[in-house]
């Protein structure tokens, strides 16, 4: 991490968000425990980790809701404790702690959003109308939210985000229990923020999540960051590759561990996939041969690829748990 | 939207002009900040009317009830003359009643992270619920309307005070409600759910109207509880209201309240925002 980065009034020359070992506790409960981060500016920084991990804590601590117990932040060059207005003037945040009034209607909403950001009234107006179109909402825009589908509902806490376009967007996990499209829709949302600049910071559990969007991941484990870097740089760190097998019959699974356990010298695992393996390996010639003995063992192979391994793997490599086995 | 769900790279032109239009203005200054959470208490009325049910029904039910059932009970000169002492009492009580929906609101919106929205943008802090308080002084306004349009039904005639001193009973009421409200505010973003926040202040509430001079002329209570109806800051409102009413009142019963008033708006208002602030 290059916590010396160049800093300017401004935050635009330097990080955008510059976080220095951050702590909270809850009662017996160490939420943050010496958090270091660095956002550079532009682009999606993805913080990863599972449920309690202290994801949520460093947003709200970041985006001045929360105070921390000891540790330093500066937003966008604000610091967050003596300069909280200076950070709440640039950025935003939706979350399951930042929602809306789900009795008001979704234009309600945002007008009252737009009135509180200093629009005049009609001016609010516009700008809620213009954002129900864009996010697809204008249907149901005189419905109470409390009515809307689970994918709606998000589409408005996001359009609450962005009424007044932000330097950084915090967003917590922002698409946690959405079907496919809904999801879709929300990263398609993400991904034109960042093309107009914004920086955009987002909690997630899902791994895919982090590695579709993200420029650099932040790995959070028990309140502190225990691996950063890009989702290339993250996956290289935990090994050269991983060996993704699948037998043709899955009959013959067990005879090609034993035969791939020999060949490579390393622990063969068996996945949940009947035909399927993986085997991590540091020496792809070695992989080579390892198709050659499956072959003089007549075990057929309908895929035999080697590649990175998956952020889920890092993970399991890096916390000695898995994202899903903790979020459970 | 783009509607490509294959393309999950597609960027949306439409959302792109919609957010380089999206210029940040001043942000709200405070009177516009409180009047826009104005706005949204009027639209929550809106979508549920049935939130006006404890400024209508409660005042007609509490007037009834006491006027008829004990009214020929507690009044040597019947029900007409109960009316006469109790109406200023009920109307007080009335109205103090509805300051604890302040509490229950900011809970529930507490609950729901509606409040952390609000709290994460660059606006003078104490909006989010001075606004709230300004929709609360509309309720008492309508709820000391209809307490007095029933009473004038019921016969209810006011004393020499007149029209003038009805008003002013009414302005000093809603400002000692504006007052006592930030106690049920802070016990609203103290308490983490609602439920606690209307156990509370009905434990704190009740207690406090009926060991007052609301119902009964204290005279009659043994000697104890007189002395802690005396010093309890709801009979010195009830006194100054009926004095102003019956056109008694005198200057010492008014400057009281007022004090009392104000202590508590500098010990709950303050604290109120320390935990706003703060809160975790």
């Amino acid at each position: 991490m290059s916590g010396d980065a160049a800093r300017s009034p401004s935050g635009r020359d330097g990080p955008a968000i510059e976080a220095k070992g951050l702590v909270k506790t809850f009662g017996e409960t160490r939420a943050l425990d010496g958090l270091d981060l660095t956002v550079p500016a532009g682009g999606v920084y993805g913080v990863l980790g599972p449920n309690g991990a202290g994801k949520t804590t460093a947003l709200r601590i970041l985006s001045t809701l929360l105070r921390p117990d000891g540790g330093t932040a500066r937003v966008l060059g604000h610091d967050v404790l003596a300069d909280a207005d200076g950070v709440r003037r640039r950025i935003s945040l939706t979350g399951q702690f930042a929602s809306v009034d789900e009795e008001l209607t979704g234009r309600e909403n945002l007008i009252l959003l737009g009135r509180l950001l200093g629009f005049r009234h009609a001016d609010a107006a516009a700008r809620a109308r213009r954002l129900l179109t864009a996010i697809d909402l204008a249907d149901a825009a005189d419905r109470q939210a409390k009515t809307y589908s689970g994918g709606m509902r998000r589409r408005l806490d996001i359009a609450a985000g962005i009424v007044v376009t932000p330097d950084l967007m915090f967003l917590d996990e922002p698409t946690t229990g959405l079907d496919p499209r809904s999801r879709n829709q929300v990263w398609t949302i993400v991904r034109a923020l960042v093309a107009r600049g914004t920086t955009v910071v987002l909690t997630t559990q899902y791994l895919d999540e982090a590695d579709q969007l993200a420029d650099r991941i932040a790995v959070i484990d028990h309140g502190r960051v225990i691996a950063e870097g890009t989702p290339g740089e993250l996956k290289a760190s935990v090994g050269s590759g991983i060996l993704r097998v699948r037998v043709q019959d899955p009959a013959q699974r067990f005879e090609a561990v034993r035969v791939l356990t020999r060949a490579l010298d390393a622990d063969v695992q068996v996945e949940s996939d009947p035909s399927a393996l993986t085997v991590r390996v540091d020496d792809s010639e070695r992989s080579v041969q390892a198709l050659a003995e499956l072959n003089r063992s007549g075990i057929a192979t309908a895929q035999f690829a080697l590649g990175q391994p998956t952020l889920d793997e890092v993970f399991l490599a890096l916390t000695g748990h898995s994202v899903k086995e903790v979020a459970a | 939207m783009t509607t490509d769900l294959a393309a999950g790279e597609a960027i949306d032109f439409e959302l792109l002009s919609v957010l380089d239009e999206g210029t940040r203005p001043r942000p709200a200054g405070r009177f516009s900040a409180s009047v826009s959470h104005l706005y949204r208490a009027a639209l929550r009325v809106k979508h549920s009317p049935a939130q006006i049910i404890d400024v209508t029904l409660f005042p007609a039910i509490m007037l009834l009830m006491f006027t008829f059932l004990f009214g020929g009970a507690l009044a040597e000169g019947g029900t007409g003359e109960y009316l006469q002492f109790f109406l200023p009492g009920v109307l007080v009580t009335t109205v103090l009643m509805i300051t604890m929906y302040v509490g229950m609101g900011l809970s529930s919106d507490a609950e729901k992270g509606v409040f952390d929205r609000f709290r994460s943008l660059p606006l003078w802090r104490p909006a989010a619920i001075v606004g709230p308080l300004l929709a609360d002084a509309a309720r008492y306004t309508a709820a000391s309307i209809m307490m007095l349009s029933f009473g004038f039904v019921l016969g209810y005639r006011p004393g020499p005070g007149g029209a003038a001193g009805i008003a002013l009973a009414v302005l000093l009421l809603i400002v000692c409600a504006f007052c006592m409200s930030w106690l049920w505010t802070l016990l609203g973003l103290v308490a983490r759910s609602e439920r606690t926040v209307t156990t509370a202040s009905m434990t704190i509430l009740m207690p406090l109207t009926f060991t007052s001079n609301v119902y009964v002329d204290p005279s009659t209570m043994p000697g104890w509880l007189q002395a802690f109806v005396g010093v309890n800051p709801i009979s010195h409102l009830v006194t100054a209201v009926r004095g102003l009413m019956g056109g008694t009142v005198t200057t010492g019963q008014i400057g009281l309240v007022l004090a009392e008033a104000a202590l508590v708006l500098a010990v709950f208002g303050p604290l109120t925002m320390r935990v706003y602030r703060r809160r975790n």
